[in-house]
């Protein structure tokens, strides 16, 4: 019996092999060595990428575009940024993507608004996720009255008017400083993504949980938590993945909206929300004013949301058109 | 096949007494009011040997693989009693429960589902170690390999993913994971139903020379009549949650006493032509009843062609009928005399329909 018979040698490769037309294989490919191959030729997916590795660029060297400008992006430039009668100047050798109606250099502030955005969508995309797998793991596997009270609470997170608990918190807290309202905003943003990503993932660990694979892992005698963190938790890896990268465009978003109001991360620093809040009010002789936070906005949140679909599709097997039956 | 295992002889390894297996079934929102229950195992009394394959056979939902899980503790009981070595598992403290699981096994009938997709063979294999904290580092990889050596695979293939394997190679690796803490007794949930057929015959044999090398005792669950001949020294046959007959293999085989055992036996298939063309198959009329509500008396007296009075009001024992070898029990008031014919003959008790008014529930 220790002989591979001619018959299960064909099934191995019938099971294994390579897709129809692809390159005979020689040794396995683990799953991310094959997700890596299925994302790289989504091409709309590697698009996505290339952008926002160019905004990332663009964000990180912010100090660098204030020092070739000589324009902080706090400083206001009332002789050189605004026209004799007081009308913000548009794009121009002097400012590239025009200033706004204070005399400030569009390109530098949207630099570090790019910051502001990339740094709260990702932290908040982070911590819900963290938060979220943690609740829907535990509610999910545990059940019974921690599921009861677990799943009640992501209820009540989803019923809640955001936005108004995110004014009412930020005139309560009067917050200042730029640090403490970048914590605050990513708390709140957290705070309201986390629930609908726990019942989600709740709902792929109940399924889990019926798989064979943790009844035997429960009939070698496993613990609750070695089964959840051995079993469960690598099944939800794509799931995860695929969430987290959907969820930053969305806390970008939120972002945004609490900064266009005024109580999201504190001027003078600039945020693309904040940009856009200030602009609405003159946009009608300086369309810049919208047009750049607008445009960079709606670039970064779409390459999210393409790169997250392209990571979905990579990962999620049964997308795979070529065959391979898992 | 030695004459200890076939006389049923020796000493009993578990000992299942009396045991329930009720499913609730709630309905409500805030205050989950139970509504009905699934009676998927109800009063069965089994013994298993050391050395011995009990085989356990019956049509899908019967319970089969309620009470292999019961036995192996992943369900608790409803009520009743499971002795394993004398101990009773069904009240075990957490601390009795993990030494108990070192010593009985599960191999699971779906090698898809039954192997973690996201873990390497290695790692599965060697779970077991891992979770006793009998082996680590460099000791337990020599003994994975030496397990996959053990069932047939290549010990190369450690790092390889389960879905690079066939449904026979991942049903071997099934079989090294249970085999790895060398248990008293392995749980066999159908462990070929899944698989070609070209493949079960391995598969099973590699089962059966794993028995004869590590003197292990198997409870093996099939519905295939044929396989449960060819492994077990004796067989216990369930309808609707009760054991209708069990015996020596040979005993239920050539002279079953309940007819539902005789009605499964004409359902097989036969290999040899001529014999297939002499049988005479019994033909059973209407469908299983629902576990939910099971028939009054006997369980099989809505479809059985001798039914009578009694056998709607009184549930027959389990016990020796006369003329039957010791260790053949059989649940019938009127048990198939040798050399009567079912076949021909319909249920004479009309089958009232006692499927619940429920929404429709997952064992």
């Amino acid at each position: 019996m220790s002989s591979y018979t001619e018959l299960e040698a064909q099934e191995l490769r019938e099971d294994g092999g390579p897709p129809p037309g692809g390159p005979a294989r020689v040794r396995g490919r683990s799953p991310f060595q094959l997700a890596w191959a299925r994302f790289r030729r989504d091409r709309l997916a590697v698009a996505s990428l290339g952008v926002l590795a160019l905004i990332v660029l663009f964000a990180v060297l912010a100090p660098l575009w204030a020092r070739w400008t000589g324009h902080p992006y706090d400083a206001t430039f009332p002789k050189t940024g605004l026209d004799p009668d007081g009308q913000p100047r548009g794009p121009s050798g002097e400012f590239w993507l025009g200033a706004d109606q204070l005399g400030r250099d569009v390109l530098v502030r949207a630099a570090y608004g790019a910051r502001i955005s990339l740094v709260v969508g990702i932290l908040a995309a982070l911590l819900a996720s963290v938060v979220g797998t943690l609740v829907g793991v535990l509610s999910g596997y545990v059940g019974g009255a921690l599921d009861t009270l677990l799943a009640r609470l992501m209820d009540m997170t989803l019923a809640l008017p955001y936005l108004l608990v995110a004014i009412l918190l930020a005139t309560t807290f009067q917050i200042s400083s730029v640090g403490a309202s970048l914590t605050m905003t990513i708390l709140v943003i957290a705070f309201f993504s986390f629930a609908a990503f726990g019942r989600i993932i709740r709902g792929q660990v109940l399924s889990l949980k019926q798989k064979e694979f943790v009844e035997a892992a429960r009939s070698l005698g496993a613990s609750n938590t070695r089964i959840m963190l051995v079993d469960v938790l690598p099944n939800l890896v794509a799931q995860v993945t695929v969430l987290t990268s959907l969820l930053i465009p969305t806390s970008i978003v939120f972002e945004a909206t609490l900064s266009f109001l005024g109580v999201g991360v504190r001027l003078p620093m600039p945020s693309w929300g904040s940009m856009l809040g200030e602009g609405s009010d003159v946009f009608q002789t300086a369309w810049w004013l919208l047009a750049v936070p607008g445009v960079l906005l709606l670039l970064t949140t779409l390459s999210f949301n393409l790169l997250g679909d392209g990571i979905r599709d990579a990962l999620d097997p049964r997308g795979d058109r070529s065959g391979g039956r898992r | 096949m030695s004459a200890r295992r076939i006389e049923g002889e020796g000493e009993v390894l578990v000992s299942v007494e009396g045991v329930y297996k009720h499913f609730p079934i709630r309905q409500g929102i805030v205050f989950k009011k139970e509504v009905g229950r699934v009676h998927a195992v109800d009063g069965v009394d089994l013994r298993v040997r050391r050395g011995e394959t009990l085989g356990i056979v019956g049509e899908s939902g019967c319970g089969k693989s309620t009470l292999a899980r019961c036995i192996t503790g992943l369900h608790p009981v409803t009520s009743g009693r499971i002795l394993f070595e004398g101990t009773d598992i069904t009240g075990l403290p957490k601390s009795g429960l993990k030494a108990f699981r070192r010593d009985v096994q599960m191999i699971f009938q779906d090698p898809y589902g039954s192997l973690n997709p996201r873990r390497r063979v290695g790692s599965i294999i060697g779970d077991p170690f891992a979770v006793h904290a009998t082996a680590a580092g460099a000791e337990r990889k020599r003994r994975v390999q030496e397990l996959m050596e053990l069932v047939g695979l290549n010990p190369e293939h450690y790092n390889r993913f389960p879905a690079e394997f066939s449904g026979g190679q991942r049903q071997r690796i099934g079989v090294a994971r249970a085999l790895a803490l060398r248990p008293k007794l392995i749980v066999c949930d159908e462990p070929v139903s899944a698989l070609d057929v070209s493949i079960q015959a391995q598969v099973v044999n590699l089962l059966k020379d794993l028995q004869d090398e590590f003197g292990l005792t198997y409870v093996f669950i099939a519905h295939d009549l044929s396989l449960v001949r060819y492994v077990s020294d004796r067989v216990a046959v369930m309808y609707l949650g009760k054991v209708a007959e069990a015996a020596a293999v040979e005993d239920v085989y050539v002279r079953p006493r309940h007819p539902y055992t005789a009605a499964l036996l004409s359902a097989a298939s036969v290999s040899d032509p001529d014999a297939a063309e002499r049988a005479e198959r019994i033909v059973l009329t209407g469908d299983v009843p629902s576990p939910i509500q099971p028939p009054p008396g006997c369980r099989f007296h809505p479809r059985c062609p001798k039914a009578a009075g009694r056998c709607v009001e009184e549930d027959p024992p389990l016990i020796r009928r006369d003329g039957d070898a010791p260790g053949h029990v059989t649940a019938c008031h009127f048990p198939v005399e040798p050399g009567e014919s079912l076949a021909g003959r319909e249920a004479s008790i009309a089958q009232v329909s006692t499927q619940p008014d429920l929404p429709e529930v997952e064992q």
